[in-house]
């Protein structure tokens, strides 16, 4: 079994978000990036498949060599071999593009991505890699069993799950439930020193346009002061009469 | 043309629909062009008219009873191609998440999540759309003849526009490849508000303590037909289903109303639920984050104020009722 993870290097939940360049880039500066949450759900998962299962295991991100020390930290929790598409990431269609030619070439049985990027939030890349391959594809999944050719997901639904049987290839947007947050994995010393000598192939990009262009960016504008208030009573009435909510 | 894609329930056409076609009709009357819907088994579709759709095609397939991305893709960008829609118009449902970069595909379409108001400019056409979990916002040029848009809940709101609506059925052209995954199951609890439907949310948080004393949580829930929902701790410990989890790494939050109960407000959390248009915070620590997040704050112990709340609100739902 091969399974492709697609690794998005993410700011750290913590981020204070700010830009530069009048606005129109997002500012690096004192930024710590890190596997995006919802990808690293994913990859645990496939640790689990490698462990279990004896399944191999790529990571792949498309980005400048800036974001490598997060496919090393991926190398480090236990993949086998990193892939890194040496082109900026501009807009969710042309990494797609991307992904769906590493994923066709290395002929996947399993390509797992994140339900979004805590980004850009455009989650809209695994399911065109889907599309773009021709493989079946399963978003919001919280829950993966493999079977030889056939794999059981479970896709969360507003208000509920439903649970799906599929042939293989797949395409899923991952997210937690895949693996618990306790089942993340820390790299160790032992870890950390393996991923120094693990394969980290830098690839050329091929062809694709960038369907969208994101000009500028804003942060919301500072909000008012709270009104504390100091009996429900109160707070109903402005609930009621104030904010017009209930 | 502008194309909505209607989304229904057991039949019935959903709030967040209307508010759809009620964008739909924003971008019509900006580009001088009308309003299209597509909906899928949907039983009644005479209010689609009242809020700007001036034609229906109403698509109705036994087949389609159960959400299948490739085949209502399929159904979608068929419709698309044959109105000759410019711009699609989507909700932020899991559902339309789930189609439509797959219907992007299809149509070389280039698609924007969380779109928050209307096109800033329509050539080029432009809009401003939610990123960083709601931290920040971007304007993104889409340069595609077919543009996708992805409508963030709660952002436009319901606006009536009263057109009459001519409906036509509608059947796609499916094939085998649609049905290529099987439904195995559904799980779904029908008697429950769900966190992306609610108007009113009502979360709890580390502050309760345990589990067993979530029955406070759901007693002012009920009171209000609103969903439930928790922070990332509870979650992760278990007191809570995951499903019920909102932030940055569980669900977001677009509600008219979210009252966090004894959730000190890590910026995670309030990423994820900042697109709320009024938040309300009970703490008994005045140093809360939440605080400054909140529009309301009451300081105090949650186990006296939250039953107290309940109460007081039953007697004002009664009285005005």
């Amino acid at each position: 079994m091969k399974i492709l993870v697609c690794i998005s290097h993410v700011p750290d939940t913590t981020s204070k978000i700010n830009f530069t360049d009048g606005d129109t880039k997002f500012d690096t500066n004192g930024v710590q990036f890190v596997i995006n949450p919802n990808d690293e759900f994913g990859l645990t998962r496939a640790m689990w498949f490698k462990e279990k299962q004896g399944a191999t295991v790529h990571v792949v991100n498309v980005g400048g060599a800036e974001t490598e020390p997060t496919l090393r930290k991926a190398l480090a929790i236990g993949a086998d071999e990193a892939i890194r598409v040496n082109t900026p990431a501009t807009d969710g269609f042309s990494v797609a593009k991307q992904l769906a030619n590493v994923a066709k070439e290395g002929d996947y049985d399993l390509v797992i991505g994140g339900r979004e990027s805590i980004d850009y939030n455009g989650g809209m890349v695994p399911g065109m890699v889907a599309k773009l391959i021709g493989a079946n594809f399963v978003n919001t999944c919280i829950g993966l069993e493999m079977e030889g050719d056939t794999a059981t997901a479970i896709r969360e639904i507003d208000g509920g799950k439903e649970t799906l049987k599929t042939s293989l290839p797949l395409v899923i947007g991952g997210q937690k439930g895949l693996v618990e947050e306790s089942d993340l994995r820390i790299p160790n010393m032992r870890g950390i020193m393996q991923a120094r000598t693990k394969p980290l192939n830098v690839k050329d990009p091929v062809d694709a346009n960038a369907e969208t262009n994101t000009v500028a960016f804003q942060k919301p504008a500072p909000k008012g002061a709270v009104k504390l208030v100091d009996s429900v009573d109160e707070l109903i009435n402005l609930l009621h009469n104030e904010a017009k909510v209930i | 043309m502008i194309l909505v894609y209607t989304e229904s329930e057991e039949g019935k056409i959903k709030k967040i629909a209307l508010e759809a076609v009620s964008y739909a009709k924003g971008i019509a009357d900006q580009m001088g062009t009308s309003v299209t819907a597509v909906s899928i088994n949907a039983n009644d579709v005479s209010e689609l008219g009242k809020y700007g759709a001036s034609k229906v095609l109403q698509v109705s397939n036994d087949k389609l009873n159960k959400f299948n991305g490739e085949a209502y893709a399929d159904t979608i960008g068929q419709a698309a191609k044959n109105e000759g829609a410019q711009v699609i118009v989507l909700t932020s449902s899991a559902n339309s998440k789930f189609l439509a970069p797959t219907l992007a595909v299809n149509l070389e379409a280039g698609y924007v999540a969380n779109v928050i108001s209307l096109p800033e400019s329509t050539s080029p056409f432009k809009v401003e759309h939610s990123v960083f979990t709601n931290k920040a916002f971007a304007t993104t040029e889409i340069k595609t003849d077919i543009k996708i848009i992805g409508l963030g809940k709660n952002s436009y709101g319901l606006k009536e526009n009263e057109t009459s609506a001519t409906t036509e059925a509608f059947s796609p052209n499916l094939d085998a490849h649609d049905f290529d995954m099987e439904i195995v199951s559904v799980d779904k609890a029908t008697d429950k508000v769900t966190i992306a439907d609610a108007e009113i949310v009502v979360s709890g948080g580390r502050g309760l303590k345990g589990p067993e004393n979530w029955g406070m949580v759901e007693d002012l829930a009920q009171t209000l037909g609103a969903a439930t929902a928790c922070s990332k701790p509870v979650s992760d410990m278990g007191w809570r289903p995951h499903s019920e989890h909102v932030g940055q790494t569980g669900k977001p939050v677009a509600s008219n109303l979210y009252i966090a109960i004894g959730i000190s407000g890590a910026i995670q959390h309030l990423a994820g639920i900042n697109a709320s248009k009024v938040k309300v915070v009970i703490n008994n620590d005045p140093e809360a984050p939440f605080f400054k997040a909140a529009d309301y704050g009451i300081v105090g112990d949650a186990f006296e104020i939250v039953p107290k709340l309940t109460e007081k609100l039953k007697e004002f739902k009664a009285q005005n009722a």
